[in-house]
């Protein structure tokens, strides 16, 4: 056993060092500038005028901001809470009935937004949500909640189906064998097992429509932005170190969600 | 004053998939199993002894057939229907429930009152001796310790039929041994039916009322545990239950003459030509004397009250003698010895 030969180890290869350096570098220092410049007491997002903490008040009082937020805090809410909805119902119908026809052909249907590229969904959303609008004559928030609802479901859809086939059917087997009805059967065993599941999937889904821009920026309509469209509505505009403050304070919420999404993942069973 | 019929199992036959995938786990079964009986299913692995208790249960619909229940056509019931309850083998505890919920678990999905299920559980609690566990969760307990929640959470809601799927086999010996007498007096105390599967035969012959062997989706023989080891019906269930030696034989009269040209005085029951011999090592005794069937013998295993003696008889065939240790009188490997068989005790099979 002594001698035995070493498996091959990509580390080892020659540069390696010098690409994984590279490669943190920019993914991260681009964020540590962008946080950094938050801070900025002068007015640009790139020179340094000393440390201050001003462009959050900017921020916290423009009142363009505060809808802005509000729009995005309210969509995220209702997308999240219906995309989990639903797809928790779809990952019950693919994991608990055993291998049925057509179950590839289903798979491909709840995960066609991560396939389907973004802009030609907002396009297609574009077109169909305005004879809509035209029929209708409803112009509110719902259309941003469907349209976030929708993509949001595989994000939803994957912890709860990753959940449930690490899940034991001998615990439904037994409840049906102590009487419980299937509705009984869901309500007491399944969804209680399934809960970090399903709150995993709700958070992913929440985060994703909070950050989400091309699908928002073609299906909302005039006065309607969300977060992440009114500072691209900025970026055309004098950048300031308030878009700094707003990106931060997006970042320090996104990391905040995750990390809770992790801890709730790893403590399954 | 004839027994009431629990379950009666008419022509069950269960079939898995299609086609060429098609698995045949039960041929065709029938048994009637009695009020208040304590009844095990015997039998190798993959026999059918599981697939016969989930159609009992309701998760699995028999293929053909029909199952009733004290009298009622049971085969298309869902299990929440049913008054059966299941000890399973991988016990199956719900995790995220303490004891006591788990075990009120059934009366609650009943409706029954919270203080009626209050006080089932700490009548079963007491039965099962876990009262001081009320309170925690099953990954806190005991593989025997959850072994018996999942005893009393099935007979909490006084099931007219309790299935126990293999639930000893993941106990060790002694653990085992004490739930063997535990299982016994929670059936007599409840007079609840019991149909308890295992392969184990010795756990089957010390804990039945009647034993049902099984092999390869048949039942082979019911009967009590008497009659299954003195009256095996085929070689089979001669061999699965306890050690047996096969001896053939051919018919003459109203004996048996083996291989060594020796006549047995069997018990014939209208047998004829070529037979064979099931003969239990106990039902062998040997002479110092060289007196009845010359063998000699080629291996000896000391267990404690018992010896084991192989023997080699005249015609070259093997036979294994249990004789008591005290009464062996010093014979050693090697020594020629005289074999008798108690010939009276002794059952033909055809062969
Ligand atoms: N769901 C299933 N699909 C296909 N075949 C199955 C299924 N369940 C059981 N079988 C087959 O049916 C036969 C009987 O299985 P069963 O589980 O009843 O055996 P068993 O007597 O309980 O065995 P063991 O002692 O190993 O538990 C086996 O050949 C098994 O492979
Ligand atoms: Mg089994």
């Amino acid at each position: 056993m002594a001698d035995k030969k070493r498996a091959f180890d990509v580390t080892t290869l020659p540069g390696f060092t010098a690409i994984a350096i590279t490669a943190f570098v920019l993914l991260y220092a681009p964020i540590i500038t962008l946080v950094f410049y938050s801070f900025n007491g002068g007015n640009s997002v790139n020179q340094w005028g000393g440390f201050s903490l001003q462009w959050y008040v900017v921020a916290w009082n423009n009142e363009a901001v505060q809808d802005a937020t509000a729009r995005s805090l309210i969509i995220a809410v209702w997308a999240a809470v219906i995309s989990t909805a639903l797809a928790t119902m779809a990952a019950l119908g693919t994991t608990r009935r055993g291998k049925f026809k057509g179950q590839t052909v289903i798979y491909i249907i709840i995960n066609q937004p991560l396939m389907v590229p973004e802009i030609v969904t907002a396009v297609a959303l574009l077109i169909f949500f305005s004879s809509v609008k035209i029929a209708t004559g409803y112009s509110g928030l719902g259309y941003l909640i469907l349209a976030h609802s929708a993509f949001c479901i595989p994000f939803a859809y994957l912890p709860i189906k990753a959940r449930l086939e690490g899940m034991d059917t001998a615990m439904e087997t037994a409840a049906a064998d102590l009487y419980a009805t299937p509705w009984q059967t869901f309500r007491y065993v399944t969804l209680p097992l399934l809960l970090p599941g399903v709150i995993a999937g709700a958070m992913l889904a929440f985060i994703i429509s909070l950050d989400n821009v091309i699908i928002t920026e073609f299906v909302k309509s005039a006065g309607q932005d969300t977060l992440p469209t009114y500072m691209l509505g900025q970026l055309r505009r004098a950048l300031t170190p308030e878009v700094n403050a707003i990106s931060t304070a997006l970042l320090a919420l996104t990391v905040l969600i995750l990390t809770v999404f992790f801890i709730v993942t790893k403590k399954r069973d | 004053m004839t027994k009431q019929i629990a379950i009666d199992a008419r022509n069950v036959g269960k079939i898995y998939g299609v086609g060429v995938h098609a698995v045949t786990a039960l041929g065709d079964v029938s048994i009637a199993i009695e009020q208040g009986e304590f009844f095990t299913l015997l039998g190798p692995s993959g026999c059918g002894k599981t697939t016969l208790l989930r159609c009992i249960a309701g998760f699995e619909t028999p293929t053909s057939g029909s199952i009733h229940l004290s009298g009622r056509d049971i085969t298309y019931t869902p299990p929440n229907e049913r008054p059966v309850n299941t000890v399973f083998q991988s016990y199956a505890l719900f995790p995220h429930l303490s004891v006591a919920d788990n075990i009120g678990f059934g009366l609650k999905m009943q409706g029954k009152p919270a203080k009626e299920v209050k006080a089932a559980v700490e009548r079963v609690l007491a039965l099962v001796k876990l009262e001081d566990f009320a309170k925690r969760l099953p990954q806190q307990l005991s593989g025997g310790q959850q072994q018996r929640v999942a005893l009393a959470r099935a007979l909490a809601p006084q099931p007219e039929v309790l299935l126990l799927d293999e639930p000893l086999s993941a106990l060790d010996l002694k653990l085992r041994k004490e739930m063997q007498s535990e299982l016994k007096r929670l059936q007599t105390e409840t007079g609840i039916t019991f149909i308890f599967v295992t392969h184990d035969q010795e756990e089957a012959l010390t804990m039945s009322d009647r034993i049902a062997v099984m092999s390869a989706g048949e039942l082979l023989q019911v009967g009590t545990p008497h009659d299954i080891y003195d009256r095996p019906v085929n070689r089979f269930v001669a061999d699965f239950i306890g050690e047996t030696n096969f001896v053939e034989g051919t018919v003459e009269g109203s004996a048996v003459r083996i291989g060594t040209g020796d006549l047995l005085d069997v018990t014939l029951d209208g047998h004829s030509g070529g037979v064979t011999l099931a003969v239990r090592p106990e039902q062998v005794s040997l002479r110092a004397d060289g007196s009845g069937i010359a063998a000699q013998i080629v291996a000896a295993t000391y267990l404690g009250t018992d010896t084991h003696y192989t023997l080699e008889l005249g015609d070259k065939s093997l036979l294994v003698a249990r004789i008591q240790s005290n009464s062996a009188g010093g014979m050693r490997v090697g020594d020629a010895v005289g074999l008798h068989i108690d010939a009276g005790a002794v059952q033909v099979l055809s062969a």
